[in-house]
């Protein structure tokens, strides 16, 4: 075990607490630099896909990990930067400033719309950006003149700096493109949460009532943590479009946002890592599924992989509710304790829920 | 007439929503929870009675499967909340909202595995004939659904408001450890609030079933009992009634005089309307809470 001994206060802000940690996390980056000379281009674009879905996740995270909001809609805001990517890049902007004036945009629509949803809390909440998640199929489809609607929209050909980035010619390239974007999303994240709006967030997740207590302007807490949460969704939805190369209404459909939830408690609400860990499992499921039905010599089963999921999920939200990061914390101290760690250390709390209804 | 016809179909069909909802109220009113599989109950629900009556499957008489299949349900909603929902007593919604979203998808999948992902027909003696007057005309199913409807939500609304179980209920929801303290045995309540919810939504899927063909995907209108439910105000079994004729009229209305396209939307916009000026629903409950 590992102690800090902190000689000035700047030390409980740093972003890592001492040279070992700096130095794994920069053998992390390496490592995944690296990447495309050691792995075919297949698992490089899994890995590809892994890193989008997790700037995705990292941006439900923000809200719902974070301030703890639950947002069932986070695929219309996906959808709106995706598609507001690509119609500013066939408008003529480059891609790298369509690509974060997507994000932009996506944000500042997501603002606008936090605050009529400021007003509801907990499930509500939940239904309302559920339903927004829904309608945002059909608008889709009666925007056809600028989506394309049903037959969809072809991602047009990203140019960076003179070099094109295609799935099929360089997949390094977009593979590097979507970790720097994800490196960026984390870092920012990373950042935002030592500045006093991310101590917000939490004092809000943790009580609302203590937070306003505090000073804490919760409408606007909300809000901006909800804005923010829709441009890294969006940056995502904008990744996850162009890498699939044609987008239409169904590309981003309610479900992408229930999965997006589901993965981001798979990996363990509340820290970066757990967008990053819940994105493998989502990304390598259907490939580890379709490995195993083959092991087996099945054919394959209609609608297996999202049964598997809600059984992994249910599994982990009654044993390990802190999800796969918080396990791998648990296990950590308990080498780092080793033969100190006690059973009970981990336990949770018991609580009694109260309603605030008045009848 | 026209109207006439719109308005009676939108019924039946309000009905069904209303009854999905009147589930997920059941649950919410009684252990503040909201179960986003209340949908796949039904469909499970549906497809329970399909195995038992159809000839293809055990085929018994219709009237003997409605209550078997009505306890088969309610018992799969007991074992659900020992098995399942117990290890999540006093824990925050959020935890129960994706629980329940995760068992959606798992009731989901068995289903396809055992009755398979084709539509099938419910062999209903409900949906013989029709009845006319004048130029409307409603199927008996329909007029089934909305008597059956009636009554049922008429039942609960008294037992929740009457009966000594129904207010240990409500008394468990709203303050899990007075509730302990008053001597409501909370976990046995919440237990049997599960099997109830669980039993009106097989009533509720056998009502679908004898209107029409069933798939997998018939889960999906729980989407809409929820708008149906937040309309009404989650927590008031006869709002989420009127919820669910309301978004169940909405629809035919839509769908005759809007153009193509714009239909769909009417439901959620509703439900986002009122989310934004009635933010409790149209029959609330909740203030804010006092430190």
């Amino acid at each position: 075990m590992r102690f800090h001994f902190k000689t000035g206060y700047d030390h409980d802000i740093d972003l890592f607490p001492d040279w070992h940690k700096r130095g794994l996390y920069l053998a992390l980056l390496a490592v995944m630099v690296a990447l495309p000379w050691v792995l075919d281009s297949f698992y490089l674009s899994e890995v590809t896909n892994v890193l989008i879905w997790a700037v995705a996740g990292l941006g439900l995270m923000l809200l719902t990990g974070q301030t703890g909001q639950v947002s069932l809609g986070h695929s219309a805001f996906m959808a709106l930067g995706c598609y507001s990517c690509i119609l500013l890049m066939e408008a003529g902007w480059p891609f790298l400033l369509a690509f974060v004036a997507g994000g932009i945009i996506t944000g500042l629509i997501g603002a606008l719309i936090a605050i009529p949803a400021l007003k509801l809390h907990g499930v509500y909440l939940a239904i309302a950006t559920l339903a927004l998640a829904i309608l945002a199929d059909d608008i889709i489809v009666i925007l056809s003149t600028w989506t394309g609607g049903v037959n969809g929209k072809f991602a047009p050909e990203i140019v960076i700096l003179g070099a094109e980035v295609n799935r099929w010619v360089n997949p390094e390239y977009w593979y590097w493109l979507a970790l720097a974007t994800a490196v960026t999303v984390t870092a920012l994240y990373r950042n935002l949460l030592r500045s006093p709006l991310g101590r917000a967030f939490a004092a809000v997740r943790d009580s609302e009532v203590s937070a306003q207590a505090m000073g804490v302007d919760v409408a606007r807490t909300k809000t901006m943590a909800f804005g923010l949460s829709c441009a890294f969704a969006g940056l995502g939805g904008a990744l996850m479009g162009l890498f699939a190369g044609i987008v239409n209404n169904e590309t981003f459909n309610f479900l992408i946002a229930i999965q997006l939830l589901l993965m981001i408690v798979i990996g363990g609400l509340g820290f970066i890592h757990g967008a990053f860990l819940g994105a493998i499992v989502v990304a390598f499921l259907p490939q580890g599924l379709s490995i195993a039905t083959d092991l087996l010599g099945r054919n394959t089963i209609p609608g297996l992989e999202a049964g598997v999921f809600g059984l992994i999920l249910i599994a982990f939200i009654i044993f390990e509710p802190m999800g796969l990061y918080g396990r791998w914390l648990k296990i950590r101290i308990w080498l780092e304790l080793f033969p100190f760690a006690r059973r009970d250390m981990f336990r949770r709390q018991k609580s009694y829920l109260k309603t605030e209804r008045l009848r | 007439m026209e109207v006439l016809q719109l308005l009676l179909s939108g019924l039946a069909n309000g009905c069904v929503y209303g009854l999905v909802a009147l589930g997920f109220v059941l649950i919410y009113k009684a252990t503040e929870a909201v179960n986003f599989a209340q949908g796949d109950f039904m469909m499970l629900g549906a497809f329970v009675m399909v195995g038992l009556v159809n000839p293809h499957y055990l085929g018994i008489n219709f009237w003997l499967a409605v209550p078997l299949a009505i306890g088969i349900m309610g018992a799969l909603g007991w074992l659900l909340d020992v098995g399942i929902m117990r290890h999540m007593f006093g824990q925050n919604q959020t935890a129960l909202v994706i629980l329940t979203i995760a068992l959606g998808f798992v009731i989901r999948f068995v289903t396809g595995v055992i009755w398979g992902h084709e539509p099938v027909n419910l062999h209903s003696p409900l949906a013989l004939g029709d009845l006319r007057w004048g130029g409307v005309v409603l199927s008996m199913a329909e007029m089934a659904v909305i008597v059956v409807t009636l009554i049922l939500t008429l039942l609960l609304w008294q037992f929740f408001q009457r009966t000594k179980a129904g207010l240990a209920m409500q008394a468990a929801s709203q303050n899990q450890m007075a509730a302990y303290y008053m001597g409501i045995p909370v976990k046995r309540v919440q237990g049997a609030i599960w099997a109830l919810a669980a039993a009106v939504a097989c009533v509720a899927g056998i009502l679908y079933a004898s209107k029409g063909s069933l798939d997998i995907s018939a889960g999906f209108i729980g989407i809409k009992a929820f708008a149906a439910a937040v309309i009404g105000g989650f927590g008031s079994l006869p709002g989420a009634l009127m919820g669910g004729l309301i978004v169940g009229v909405i629809e035919p209305f839509a769908a005759r005089y809007l153009p193509a396209g714009y239909s769909q939307i009417a439901p959620y916009a509703l439900l986002i309307l009122v989310l934004i000026f009635r933010p409790h629903g149209l029959f609330a409950q909740v203030r804010t809470k006092k430190v």
